[in-house]
């Protein structure tokens, strides 16, 4: 998303309050994503007036009737088909689905893939709990393997999806992760989710405490997340651990992890959101942190790719055609170009 | 020896070929030259939904059949008076529908001993040769030879050769009705402009078409059309598609809001989304999505923006589009959705024509989900039906089915058409900033029961809504039961009082008291008229009235049906207007089906009047 920069904001996190009842489980992740999302807003230089959050259905689609802007609860799986309808009509709005696992990975898939691909120019924001909350606890599409739900009673077979994998995938332009227990974190993504022109998907972590707590406390408890995640910046090599002395080599298309006492930070891999290759091998960090020697999981923005949106090349067609033929003639269309007169 | 000159009303050809003989342009070009004769015309294409089925089977037959007279012609004739077959499949397939004593004009090198064999005629069997079209004027022609012959030496390959076939028989038939060949070649020049050899090849055989018949004697009688006597004016050829996007483009401009369409392609609806796509200098937006909910749900988002948003597809996809009608219907945003329909059930008859989702569009949807359903008459009414479906979408802030289908999407007749000053005005209300302090209500309606439209970048109107059901006026999420009833309420007397803001049903023709009402919706309208116009002639007691608006039904339907004992209902389905009407009005209509995939001829529906009037 472009930014419009202001001197003053027009308004506060307040004034995104709605005086509708927030209707989430109490210690749910969504609280804190609604809170940084509330914060970061007004910082953008947008007018309230001119924002939009779309949702789907799903607990985290829920979220539009606590934003005072626009918005719209739509139908399970098309926020992603509605923002685009809308933002190819009015390129000026600033558009944000809200979506999550199921939602835009289960029944919204091809939506999803195919905003990606079109880079329409709206932000993003996937919900990640990794499990159907709203219904009550199914597995989701991003639920591990082996997951035992009320559906799944002696645990699922189905492979997950690897979200920034399938999204790099869908030629997405902007791919980032957070989680909902950084808000530091999360607020610097969604300032750069915004300021990208085209497609912007943040994958947040989201802690679904009824039906699937913990299912990323490696990555955001005390005790475990210096050495589970790997916080990635442009231009910076890829280090970690409590003590940062863990680091991230590359050889040639494998990486490795190393002991910061073995090589110096100019060895290793510096990140490179341009970086289409490797952007890929850091979605594949992707093992499931139980089943032994693993990667650390990355957070921060893989890829950032400058390329021309949709709405801006279908703008361009319209305005070429007027150039080409002049604005349209309603009456000599009508005519065409073969006609008779019957006289009375 | 001399040509004779035979002078008729009307005349029904029907060209048929193998799907890539190039019959239905042929075809077109035959309508767009008697349309510029000046007679009255009606056409039905009809061709195999395989784009090349295999070559020279009865699977693989492209038909297409005109109609044209001096008089009026609202139908593309129950029989032709002359079949023109370019191979056996194609004279077995459509024998039947040659009148007796008609004319057969066929291509020889069609009915070689592979053709024949395709055609599943039996060994030895050539009807052409065997005397067995004896009751019928069989003209043979080596049209092959002849093409071969006029391009010798053109430096054109044997395929490229064979592709101009269809401009011999033209050319002849041209002659046979003594047509200018002018439109045609202006044509060929379009649309082969950057190949000049084939645009020289493709007239020189049209012309030696036409100079066969002046020279070969082999036609003894030509015939004369002439020009019809209808309603003076302005006039144009057109198909129902081109005419639906004109509509829609229309009512655009009329509305002063921006065109979306998000539309998937699907046969037989595919034509609207390409004309669209070429008028991008009208300032509108064509989307074609990734699927059909994609396809409604970008029109929705648009609609939420303040476009004319449309969608377009067939009965399939309508199928698909469903629930997202039904946050159209919550939503109470305006929007078309038009369905050219054609036979189901699921894929069913693709390029085939059918009436059997009006059920669907009235009451195919979860919960009450009512919307207004307008439909098309005839491929001109396209234009006025679809404007007609989007002011009401807009004045009355509500979804619009606009029900069309194949055979008025692919038919073509004489266009009076409009003038844009003439058109009725379409007032799109958007609601405006309030003062400071007042808090804006989305679900606030007016007279018409109809909530304004409040599009982002409206300062202070900041507003969510939603699929779940809401509470009167504020539009907040509400899940109190007596909201939800009195919501449900709300949103039908909405739909039933746009009653209130549509024309008293008229009779078409025949008398206001009677025997027989007629009532027939959609594209059977011409056979209809045929049918009554020749039952009132032969002394009958019957009268004819065709329903544009399907939902809500005009205010005076139900008296009106009371004028006459029986009421009859033609359709292309099971009957499912008929159903709608008695079980509203509890009339004792009787149906007529025909189900098909073409339409009713109509002498099949006279005999049928007949019998009740």
């Amino acid at each position: 998303m472009s930014t419009v920069v202001n001197d003053i904001p027009a308004f506060t996190a307040k004034d995104l309050v709605t005086d509708q009842e927030v209707r989430w489980c109490p210690g749910c992740g969504d609280y804190s994503i609604l809170k940084q999302v509330q914060t970061v807003i007004p910082e953008l230089g947008l007018k309230r007036e001119e924002i939009v959050f779309i949702s789907g259905i799903g607990c985290s689609s829920r979220f539009p009737y606590y934003m005072e802007t626009y918005g719209m609860h739509s139908i399970h799986g098309r926020a992603t088909a509605i923002a685009s309808g809308l933002k190819i009509t009015r390129p000026e709005l600033s558009v944000w689905i809200i979506t999550g696992d199921g939602d835009s990975l289960s029944i919204g898939g091809n939506h999803f893939i195919h905003l990606l691909r079109r880079n329409i120019d709206v932000n993003i924001l996937l919900f990640n709990n990794e499990i159907y909350g709203l219904t009550k606890g199914q597995y989701s599409p991003t639920s591990e393997l082996g997951k035992v739900t009320k559906s799944t009673p002696m645990g699922s077979v189905d492979h997950p999806f690897n979200p920034l994998a399938l999204v790099l995938g869908a030629e997405g332009t902007f791919v980032a992760r957070s989680m909902d227990r950084d808000p530091i974190h999360l607020r610097t993504v969604l300032k750069r989710a915004n300021a990208h022109k085209g497609a912007s998907l943040v994958e947040i972590y989201q802690n679904c405490n009824v039906f699937n707590d913990g299912a990323f406390e490696v990555f955001t408890e005390k005790s475990s997340k210096a050495d589970e995640t790997l916080f990635i910046e442009h231009g910076q090599p890829l280090v970690f651990g409590a003590q940062k002395d863990k680091g991230i080599l590359i050889d040639g298309f494998t990486p490795r992890v190393v002991s910061m006492n073995d090589v110096s930070a100019n060895d290793l891999w510096i990140h490179d959101e341009t970086d289409r290759v490797k952007a890929g091998i850091l979605t594949r960090f992707f093992d499931d942190p139980k089943n032994g020697p693993h990667f650390p999981r990355p957070f921060g923005v893989f890829y950032a790719e400058d390329r021309f949106t949709y709405e801006t090349a279908l703008k361009k067609q319209l305005e070429d055609a007027i150039t080409a033929k002049g604005a349209g003639d309603l009456d000599a269309l009508l005519r065409g170009s073969n006609t008779w007169q019957v006289k009375g | 020896m001399e040509n004779t000159t035979l002078h008729a009303t009307e005349a029904t050809i029907l060209f048929a070929g193998d799907s890539g003989d190039g019959i239905q342009l042929a075809g077109d070009q035959f309508t767009n030259t008697t349309a510029l004769h000046g007679n009255d015309l009606s056409t039905f294409p009809n061709f195999p939904a395989e784009i090349r089925a295999p070559q020279g089977t009865l699977a693989g037959v492209s038909g297409f059949q005109i109609k044209f007279g001096s008089t009026e012609i609202y139908t593309p004739g129950d029989h032709c008076d002359m079949l023109v077959v370019m191979n056996a499949a194609a004279l077995k397939a459509n024998l039947k529908q040659l009148k007796a004593g008609g004319i057969i004009i066929a291509n020889t090198e069609g009915f070689d001993p592979k053709n024949l064999r395709l055609a599943k005629y039996p060994d030895g069997v050539n009807p052409i040769e065997d005397g067995s079209l004896d009751a019928f004027r069989l003209f043979k022609i080596d049209v092959t030879k002849m093409t071969k012959a006029t391009l010798d030496g053109s430096g054109l390959g044997t395929k490229e050769i064979d592709r101009t076939k269809n401009m011999f028989v033209l050319g002849f038939i041209y002659w046979i009705y003594n047509r200018s060949l002018e439109t045609t070649i202006k044509f060929i020049e379009q649309k082969f402009g950057k190949r000049p050899e084939i645009v020289d090849a493709n007239v020189k055989t049209l012309k030696a078409g036409y100079h066969y018949g002046e020279t070969s004697e082999t036609f003894m009688q030509r015939v004369e059309v002439k020009a019809a006597q209808i309603a003076p004016g302005n006039y144009r050829n057109i198909n129902g598609n081109p005419a639906t996007a004109y509509g829609l483009i229309a009512a655009a401009q009329k509305s002063g809001l921006p065109l979306f369409l998000g539309s998937y392609p699907i046969t037989p609806a595919s034509d609207i989304l390409h004309e669209l796509s070429r008028h991008k200098n009208f300032g509108v937006r064509t989307f074609q999505a990734e699927d059909e909910i994609a396809a409604i749900t970008s029109a929705i988002g648009a609609a939420f923006g303040g476009s004319l948003a449309i969608t377009t597809s067939s009965g399939p996809g309508i199928a698909l589009k469903t629930e997202a009608i039904g946050l159209a219907i919550m939503l109470e945003l305006p929007l078309v959705i038009i369905n050219v329909q054609r036979g189901g059930p699921s894929t069913g008859l693709p390029t085939k024509t059918e009436q059997a989702d009006l059920l669907q569009a009235v009451y195919g949807r979860n919960g009450e989900a009512p919307l207004p359903v307008i439909a098309a008459q005839s491929p001109g009414d396209c234009f006025y039906a679809v404007y007609e479906a989007c002011r009401i979408a807009i004045e009355h802030s509500t979804p619009v089915f606009f029900l069309s289908d194949g055979y008025l999407a692919n038919g073509a007749e004489p266009w009076q058409y409009p003038v844009s000053a003439d058109l009725k005005p379409i007032k799109a209300v958007f609601a405006e900033a309030l003062p400071e302090g007042e808090k804006f209500l989305p679900y606030k309606r007016d007279e018409k029961l109809a909530r304004k439209w409040a599009v982002p970048g409206v300062k202070g109107l900041e507003h969510r809504i939603g699929g779940l059901e809401k509470e009167h006026e504020t539009g907040n999420i509400s899940y109190d039961p007596d909201n939800h009833e009195f919501m449900v309420k709300l949103r039908a007397e909405k739909v039933e009082r746009i009653a209130d803001y549509i024309p008293d049903q008229q009779i078409d023709q025949g008398p206001s008291k009677g025997k027989l009402l007629v009532i027939g919706w959609g594209s059977t309208y011409g056979a209809i008229k045929t049918a009554v116009k020749a039952a009132l002639e032969a002394g009958h007691s019957v009268a004819h009235a065709h329903i544009r608006y399907m939902n809500p039904f005009p205010k005076n339907l139900g008296e009106l049906m009371k004028q006459y004992d029986y009421v009859l209902v033609p359709e292309m389905n099971n009957g499912q207007l008929v159903r709608m009407l008695r079980d509203k009005y509890l009339v004792p209509a009787e149906g007529f089906n025909k189900i098909k995939g073409i339409p009713f001829t109509s002498t099949e529906l006279l005999e049928k009047i007949k019998t009740l009037a």
